[in-house]
């Protein structure tokens, strides 16, 4: 059961003409962010661990395909207006780090569409870009720069970030110096300056200690203010009610459920308890 | 108002839309819009693979400048002294004057298969970069062309030192040496942008890449030169592109002479070819690389 939102004109902006959704009613909502539609994504992957010549050979004495395909997304269509801050969960294996890379144009989408009104800025791994053998400020730099900001923006925001990243003199050591928390804390302080328009976070929740989870967690409500959309991938069903005001379930690369996020959670969450078997999908 | 659906219009930053991957190519103007705007990021990236490489050696960024000084004694050895037993024939070139001449001829070669090598390895390497982040792939070659660039601006003080040990003359016609450069850096970047894809798609190109590398090496005209061409390859170098471009750059750097209009116009041509082929064989690939790697 699948919620299916109207389908507004993003060039009609009147309030007067929208049909009412089950996204709340706050005119800002109804412009859309993103649309996806029956959008599917299958991987191409060899059989074997290493496609070596030798298994290339044997393979071709028994006439067998030496590709497998695994469909990661399948058919998944659903709608994200402006104001949404949408969770993605499912257990591994679902899809959900697919569709994001899909949504942010990292991937072609095998089959189907995909619309993303504005830019997007997508902390799907942390420190992407950064090189270990030079300093932090430098790492900010390139990092802003693999971002697709442009230099004088990054000058800008430095001293916003070194603030935010709490590294002091760290800043100016190579950061193969640095501890691993150190390290996602600056990668973290990074991404979430890059003035995103639609923001994607895939499970990079969990970076730094507690203090630093807290500040994390207030700068994305900030960002949930400014940004126009986010989607966050999470397995932490904590961080997703705190955060998220709708939510998408993905199963096996399938859309089971799309709402409110406190319903998509509950089903998610009695599915965990009671197992897969058990579950009647139906039901929903 | 109604905003134009392009299919897969790739990087317009307002509104974009995703679909299938078709072989062919993206808008090309979206694209190299795109390009321009991000060439920042291709700058920075190869500064800092630039800087990062030396930093826990002794030396440091030094070994820009090492690195052509001990290649240049390598085929000094190789010429004068491993070959120049032979009594030296009145009006023949020193060994100097040899050396010289070999050694422009080797920075440019190495500029070239600089470029290709790391260019080959620019995609595969940067897996993150690509699995994560969307930017047109072409930054990546393009970042390690300027590396390259890069590390052959060093050479050019190693080649003049020995120029003027060699005693050759310094022309006017040297300032057109740029031009060749031009070229040179412009016929690299379509086969960086070629062997990228292929490393892709075929890991083993990076291993047969130094055998391919050092035979285009002594088939062109480096270690002999161009009007020594051995008879049985002759026809042969209407097919090698650097019988022109290299020959054209050692005539004008060298030579101080200005090399005859149809080596202009086949370095051109070869170049142009280079470019055009390579990269748009790249950009109609690139959307498959973050599921290749």
């Amino acid at each position: 059961m699948t919620t299916s939102p109207s389908h507004p004109d993003p060039s009609h902006d009147k309030p007067e003409e929208r049909v009412a959704s089950l996204s709340d009613a706050d005119p800002a909502n109804q412009r859309i962010a993103v649309r996806v539609e029956n959008v599917s994504v299958t991987y191409r992957t060899t059989f074997e661990r290493t496609p070596t010549f030798k298994t290339a050979i044997t393979r071709l004495g028994r006439g067998e395909r030496a590709v497998r395909e695994v469909e990661a997304v399948k058919n998944v269509s659903f709608e994200v207006f402006d104001g949404t801050a949408l969770g993605i969960v499912g257990s591994n294996g679902a899809g959900k780090s697919t569709l994001v890379r899909t949504l942010g144009g990292i991937l072609p989408p095998t089959s189907g569409r995909i619309e993303v009104h504005g830019k997007i800025s997508a902390l799907l791994a942390l420190g992407v870009g950064f090189n270990a053998q030079l300093s932090g400020s430098e790492n900010v730099m390139l990092g802003g720069l693999a971002a697709g900001l442009s230099r004088q923006q990054i000058k800008e925001r430095a001293q916003e970030i070194e603030d935010f990243a709490e590294l002091g003199d760290f800043m100016e050591m190579p950061i193969r110096t640095y501890s691993s928390g150190m390290r996602s804390r600056l990668a973290f302080a990074v991404s979430v300056h890059m003035d995103p328009d639609i923001l994607m976070i895939d499970e990079a929740l969990s970076a730094g200690d507690a203090k630093f989870k807290k500040k994390a967690a207030a700068k994305m409500h900030e960002l949930m203010g400014s940004a126009r959309a986010m989607f966050i991938v999470s397995h932490s069903m904590p961080s997703i009610k705190e955060m998220c005001n709708r939510a998408i379930w993905l199963h096996k690369g399938e859309l089971k459920l799309e709402g409110e996020v406190d319903e998509v959670i509950a089903a998610y969450t009695k599915f965990l308890e009671i197992g897969e078997d058990k579950f009647a999908f139906d039901d929903m | 108002m109604s905003r134009s659906t392009q299919p897969d219009s790739g990087f317009l930053t307002e509104y974009q839309v995703y679909e299938p991957h078709k072989t062919g190519l993206p808008p090309l103007v979206p694209y190299i819009t795109e390009l321009w705007r991000r060439r920042h990021f291709a700058a920075e990236l190869s500064r800092s693979n630039m800087r990062a490489s030396n930093t826990r050696t002794f030396f440091g960024q030094i070994w820009l400048v090492i690195n052509p000084l001990l290649l240049a004694c390598v085929y000094y050895l190789l010429v004068d002294i491993l070959a120049g037993s032979a009594k030296p024939l009145p009006g023949a070139p020193t060994g100097m004057e040899k050396l010289s001449h070999m050694v422009a001829g080797i920075f440019a070669y190495y500029l070239i298969s600089g470029c290709i090598s790391t260019g080959a390895n620019s995609v595969v390497g940067s897996g993150a970069l690509i699995s994560n982040m969307a930017f047109p792939r072409l930054l990546m070659p393009l970042s390690a062309i300027r590396t390259a660039f890069f590390r052959f601006l060093p050479t050019m003080p190693v080649y003049f030192a020995l120029h003027l040990l060699a005693g050759r003359p310094f022309t006017l016609s040297m300032l057109l040496t740029p031009f060749f450069l031009a070229i040179m850096m412009v016929f690299a970047t379509g086969l960086a942008a070629v062997f990228a894809t292929l490393q892709v798609y075929f890991r083993d190109t990076s291993s047969f890449l130094p055998y391919f590398l050092r035979i285009w090496l002594y088939l062109s005209p480096v270690l002999w030169f161009a009007e020594q061409v051995k008879h049985g390859l002759k026809p042969f170098m209407a097919f090698n592109p650097l019988y022109s471009i290299l020959g054209g750059w050692t005539d004008l750097l060298v030579k101080g002479t200005i090399p005859g209009i149809s080596v202009w116009v086949t370095a051109m041509a070869w170049a142009a070819a280079s470019l055009a082929i390579g990269s748009l064989y790249f950009i109609s690939r690139e959307r498959e690389f973050a599921v290749r790697l």
